[in-house]
This record gives structure tokens, C-alpha cells and sequence, in this order.
């Protein structure tokens, strides 16, 4: 859009084709200011907890007893990061988080890229139930029970596939991929076929190329769903050593069976530190998102806009 | 679902009353499709398996409601019960006040989180600062991001006897409370950080919508007069209805499952009594007491209302105002 200063258009508005008032009434300027004030308030809220788990974390355990930690440390601390770090559960529950969830995410990726694709091609016939085949679990589920029978009794119990088959496909994301490929123009694939490539060698060698955008959304949301998940671990990992990180952390928090592996650390260094402990397991825990998170924002949003197209 | 069976069953049962072509048809072109696209569908083999098994197969599953269950016996049960299970749990006070709960925490739920994000989004398309606006959305949507464990654990330093919330308490001149050990603050802590957690990432898609709203018809309410207020209830809300319907619909879906992940992390015995919800409830009855059947049948009971839900307020939906997800 072309900016046209005239005299009933202000720049302002003119740059900004969407305003729509001329004059402002008094009434709404003060409305903007109140709103500014509000959103900041809102950005404020938000961030608080972070601000203060971190500020939690590089405090001494006294301070934050006596009630007196909020946005900034006090008795400034790296001991209790030592002694988590020193912590080898901890090092494997976190590799074992980066395993499950490259693991589960590669197959999510594989199974929902193939389904998508066949649920993108309109002419199919059958493509129907096909489809009404993933909707309908969104809607409908088995249920706990019968999802713990089933797994327990398919001997996927303390193993990754406890993790990674059963949430193989999520249909939210199955139905953004499709209304994807159903975007891409169909000419290209029609002279592929033309020159002899089969539909396999037309998937991965021209439409896959044309998707690289959405694939890299969809490990995203995968990625993250797989590194937050902890319940499935929890259900199926009767080991410690096999559990993820965030059931690490839950035990912590829940001071159930995570207790004597603290015990042991603490009274190996000789500190009491069991809040600070848990702020910097929170940390460390969150760490790799929030690192990540400001580059790959948009993509995640993109993501979700493009499933509420055919949503 | 009708169509289903014309996918199992390629080939269509014996003409009997209807010597019509149209019943010969599916059969040749069910042939001619899968000659020809057999490729297309081998691709559909695996991700059909997986909802198979991981999908379909627990809802069958669900026949243990109705059978005795022996952990490590056959998956579907040992012997036909009827609906004594069910009869259990109609008869089981815990169950009633369970039940409230879910209604309560749903209601409240649907009662928050459906209607902030459409006010936040509304306050964000009048900001014209655009680093203001940039700001106010990238921090609201990074709770979306995080595990439940550390919401969880978040809520839990906050609210310690030491933490935030408790100071500002004693600062006031009040003493400390232990907030997740009174029940009369669950539905409060629970609802206040899914506001937080959920809020900002909702917004996205309303202000996907905001921007497809024709700037003629704010133009022509200008025109006839309207202020701001009344072009915002004029224009703009009817201009995002559908959106509001679609994510209304899906809220009303999870209405019975609510926060099931959460409320385990957060509640505790002392709690019980306002924060054991169905789904809570039939994981203690399964996991902790092994009564599997029992379980199962809470969980197909709140498994069938979560689907009648969903089915009516589509069907409302689409009768009223014409926008359904189906």
C-alpha cells in the first residue's frame, strides 16, 4: 500500500490502512493510554514467575526461608547449579529427554508427512474415511485405562516406544500438514508423473523440497510436545533411570521418590537447599525453550494460522 | 462415520434388492483406484495401523467397563459383568462429588479462558506502537511453550509459605497461607494459571481474523455515525464470530477431561474435595487401588458426555449462527 498524505488522512493513518477514525475523540485517547498501561501490566505478569524462579535459583537458601527473594538474588549463588549439575540422574534424565524426544519426534514426522500427503490428494477415492478415521479421535479417545492395558500388554513398557507409538499422530497437526500440501500447485506433481517418477520419488524429491517451511514447523510443535510430555514417562518408566528430565523434576517438586536422590547430594555437600534446588532444576529444565523460543516463534505461528485456515 | 465401512469393505455386498448399476460401479472403480493409486495408498498403511492400534483398539478396550479385569490377564477382561461397575460408581458419594468438581473446574475454565483471549486480542489490535504490540505477544505466548511439570512447579514457589504471593500477604499485614493445602483456593490457583499459561497463545487466531475484517464496513459505520465502541460491537465482533464459534466448540470438547495433567501435579489429600476431578479420580481407582474396570467405566462415562457435548454445541452452533466444525 502506497502512502498518500492528504489532508482528511493523517500519515499516521495512512500508514496504517487498517485505523479507522479520522479525529480522535477525547474519550479514546485516554482509552489508548489505559490500554497501554494494561498491556504492559500483562507483559509484567507474565514474565514475573520466570523472573523470580531465576532469581530463586541464584539465591542462598537462607534468604529465600526468611521470605525475601522476589526480582533480584540474594546472597548471590552458584552453589546449588554445582550441585544439581553434580547430580548424575539428573545427566541422564536429560539425555534421556534428547533421545526420546529426537526418537519420537523423527517418527511423528515421518507417519504424519505420509498420511497428510495422502489426505492432500482430493481425487482419492476412499479419501473421505480416510479422513473421518483421524477426525474422529480428536472427539473420541479410549481413555486411560484401556491405553494403559494396551501398551502394557504390547511390552512397550520402559521403553521409548512407550513414549513415541502411541502419540505417533497428532491430528491437529496431521490436518495443518494437509491443508498444506493441498496449497501446492498440482502442475508440478502432474509432469513429474509425466517423466516417469513414481508417487514415492514425487513426494520425497518434489513435493518434500517445496515443504521444507512446514516440516520445520511441524518438528517444532512435535519437538516441544515431546520434550514438555512427562505423563507417558511417568505411566511406563518404572526405572529412574529411564525417566525424562520433567519427571526429574516431578519428583522433585512432589518430594515423592526424588527425596532420597536429593538426600544423598545434600548431605554429600553438606547444604540444605532444597528450594533453590527446585529453582534450578526449573531453570535448567526450561532453559533449552527459552533459548530457542525467540527464533522459532514465527514459524510456530504460522503453524497454527495455517491450520485454522481449513481448521 | 457411514463411510468407513465402504473403505474396509471395497467390495459391496451381493445386489440383492437393486440390480442397478450404481452398485457395480464402487466395486470397478474401487478396482481401477487401487490399481492405480496403490502406491498413494501403501503410504496410508503404517499411519492407519497406528490409529488402529493406539486409537481404536482402546476403545474397545473399553469392554472391560463391562467385564471382570485381571491385571496381566486378557486385555479385553475375563468374564461378562453387565453394568455393575456402573452401578458402583452411580452409587459412590466420592464419584458425585467428583463429578461437581469437573463441572465446576470446566465451567470455570470455559468461563476464563474463552472470553480473555478475545478481549486481549481486541486490546492488541488497538495498539498502534507495533514494538509494543511485537513485546506483548512474543512474552504472552511463551507460557504456551512450557511443560505442565514446571507450570506446576512455578505455581507451587509462588505460592510457598516463603514465596511471592505469600509476602505480598504478610506485607499486607496478613499471615502466610498455605495456598495449595486449602481446597477453598484450588479452583482459584488452578483457573488463574491456565489464564496465564493459555491467554496469549490464544489470541493468535483472533488476530489472524481482526485482519480480514474489510475496512469498508468500518468506513461505512463511520459514516453512520458509530464511535469506536459501537464499531467494535458492530463490526469487528460479528467479523470474528466464526472464529469465536470454531474455538468455542473445541473449548466445550475438552470440557470434561479438564487439566487432568495439572490438577495431578497441583492436588494433594487435603485438597481433594475441590480439586478431585473424574479423570483424577479414575487414575487413583486404576493405578493405586488396580480396580481397572471401575476405572474404565468413569472413564467411558466421561469419555461418552465429552463426545454428546461436542456433538450438541456443533449442532447448535450450526443451527444458530451457521458456523460448525462439521
Amino acid at each position: 500500500m502506497v502512502t498518500v498524505d492528504t489532508a482528511e488522512r493523517p500519515a499516521e493513518t495512512a500508514n496504517r490502512p487498517r485505523r479507522r477514525g479520522i479525529q480522535e475523540t477525547r474519550g479514546y485517547r485516554v482509552f489508548r493510554v489505559v490500554n497501554g498501561i494494561v498491556l504492559t501490566l500483562v507483559v509484567m505478569v507474565t514474565l514475573y514467575p520466570f523472573v523470580n524462579i531465576v532469581a530463586r535459583s541464584l539465591s542462598d537458601e537462607a534468604y529465600i526461608i526468611a521470605g525475601q527473594v522476589n526480582l533480584v538474588p540474594r546472597g548471590f549463588t552458584l552453589d546449588t547449579y554445582q550441585l544439581l549439575m553434580s547430580d548424575p540422574l539428573f545427566w541422564t534424565n536429560y539425555r534421556n529427554t534428547v533421545f526420546y524426544t529426537v526418537t519420537a519426534t523423527v517418527i511423528s514426522i515421518v507417519m504424519t508427512t505420509c498420511y497428510a500427503y495422502v489426505l492432500s490428494k482430493k481425487q482419492l477415492k476412499g479419501r473421505g474415511a480416510l479422513v473421518g478415521i483421524a477426525v474422529f479421535t480428536m472427539f473420541f479417545t479410549g481413555g486411560l485405562i484401556p491405553n494403559y492395558v494396551l501398551v502394557t500388554s504390547l511390552g512397550l513398557k520402559n521403553s521409548v516406544w512407550a513414549i513415541a507409538l502411541p502419540n505417533a499422530i497428532n491430528v491437529f497437526n496431521l490436518l495443518v500438514m494437509k491443508a498444506f500440501f493441498e496449497s501446492l500447485p498440482t502442475e508440478l506433481e502432474e509432469a513429474a508423473a509425466v517423466d516417469g517418477l513414481n508417487t514415492y520419488g514425487i513426494l520425497l524429491r518434489i513435493v518434500l523440497p517445496l515443504s521444507k517451511a512446514i516440516v520445520a514447523t511441524m518438528v517444532l510443535f512435535y519437538a516441544v510436545a515431546f520434550w514438555n510430555s512427562w505423563f507417558a514417562a511417568f505411566l511406563y518408566m518404572d526405572r529412574q533411570e529411564l525417566w525424562p528430565v520433567t519427571v526429574y523434576l516431578r519428583n522433585l517438586i512432589a518430594g515423592a521418590t526424588g527425596a532420597e536422590n536429593v538426600g544423598a547430594i545434600t548431605e554429600a555437600n553438606e547444604v540444605q537447599a532444597e528450594a533453590t534446588l527446585k529453582a534450578v532444576t526449573i531453570v535448567l529444565t526450561t532453559l533449552p525453550i527459552l533459548l530457542v523460543y525467540p527464533f522459532v516463534q514465527r514459524y510456530f505461528v504460522r503453524g497454527i494460522m495455517l491450520g485454522a485456515v481449513k481448521g | 462415520m457411514s463411510s468407513v465401512t465402504t473403505l474396509t469393505t471395497p467390495t459391496p455386498s451381493p445386489d440383492t434388492t437393486t440390480p442397478k448399476p450404481p452398485s457395480r460401479a464402487p466395486r470397478q472403480t474401487w478396482r481401477r483406484a487401487l490399481r492405480r493409486d496403490w502406491q498413494l495408498y501403501s503410504l496410508a498403511i503404517l499411519p492407519l495401523l497406528f490409529f488402529l492400534i493406539f486409537r481404536y483398539l482402546p476403545m474397545l478396550g473399553n469392554v472391560i467397563a463391562f467385564r471382570r479385569f485381571q491385571p496381566g490377564g486378557n486385555i479385553f477382561g475375563e468374564y461378562w459383568v453387565g453394568l455393575r461397575y456402573f452401578k458402583m460408581f452411580l452409587n459412590d458419594p466420592t464419584f458425585w462429588n467428583v463429578f461437581t468438581n469437573t463441572l465446576v473446574l470446566g465451567a470455570l475454565t470455559l468461563l476464563f479462558c474463552f472470553p480473555l483471549p478475545i478481549v486481549l486480542a481486541l486490546l492488541l489490535n488497538e495498539v498502534r506502537a507495533r514494538k509494543l504490540k511485537r513485546l506483548v505477544q512474543s512474552v504472552s505466548y511463551l507460557p504456551h511453550f512450557l511443560s505442565i511439570v514446571i507450570v506446576a512447579a512455578i505455581v507451587m514457589q509462588l505460592l510457598s509459605m516463603d514465596g511471592t504471593v505469600n509476602q505480598l500477604v504478610r506485607a499486607g499485614g496478613g499471615e502466610a497461607i498455605p495456598f495449595l493445602q486449602r481446597p477453598e483456593w484450588f479452583r482459584t490457583i488452578y483457573v488463574s494459571s491456565e489464564v496465564w499459561q493459555t491467554v496469549g497463545w490464544g489470541t493468535i487466531l483472533y488476530l489472524a481474523a481482526l485482519t480480514t475484517i474489510d475496512d469498508d464496513l468500518y468506513e461505512a459505520a463511520r459514516i453512520d455515525g458509530a464511535n469506536r465502541w459501537r464499531q467494535t460491537w458492530h463490526v469487528t465482533l460479528p467479523g470474528i464470530r466464526p472464529t469465536m464459534v470454531t474455538l468455542l466448540i473445541l473449548n466445550i470438547g475438552t470440557f470434561m477431561a479438564v487439566g487432568f495433567e495439572k490438577i495431578l501435579l497441583l492436588y494433594n489429600p487435603l485438597t481433594y474435595p475441590t480439586a478431585d476431578v473424574l479423570s483424577t479420580y479414575l487414575f487413583r481407582m486404576g493405578f493405586q487401588s488396580s480396580n481397572f474396570s471401575y476405572a474404565a467405566a468413569i472413564g467411558l462415562f466421561e469419555a461418552v458426555i465429552g463426545l454428546i457435548l461436542v456433538v450438541s454445541a456443533n449442532l447448535i452452533a450450526r443451527r444458530t449462527v451457521g458456523t460448525s466444525l462439521w
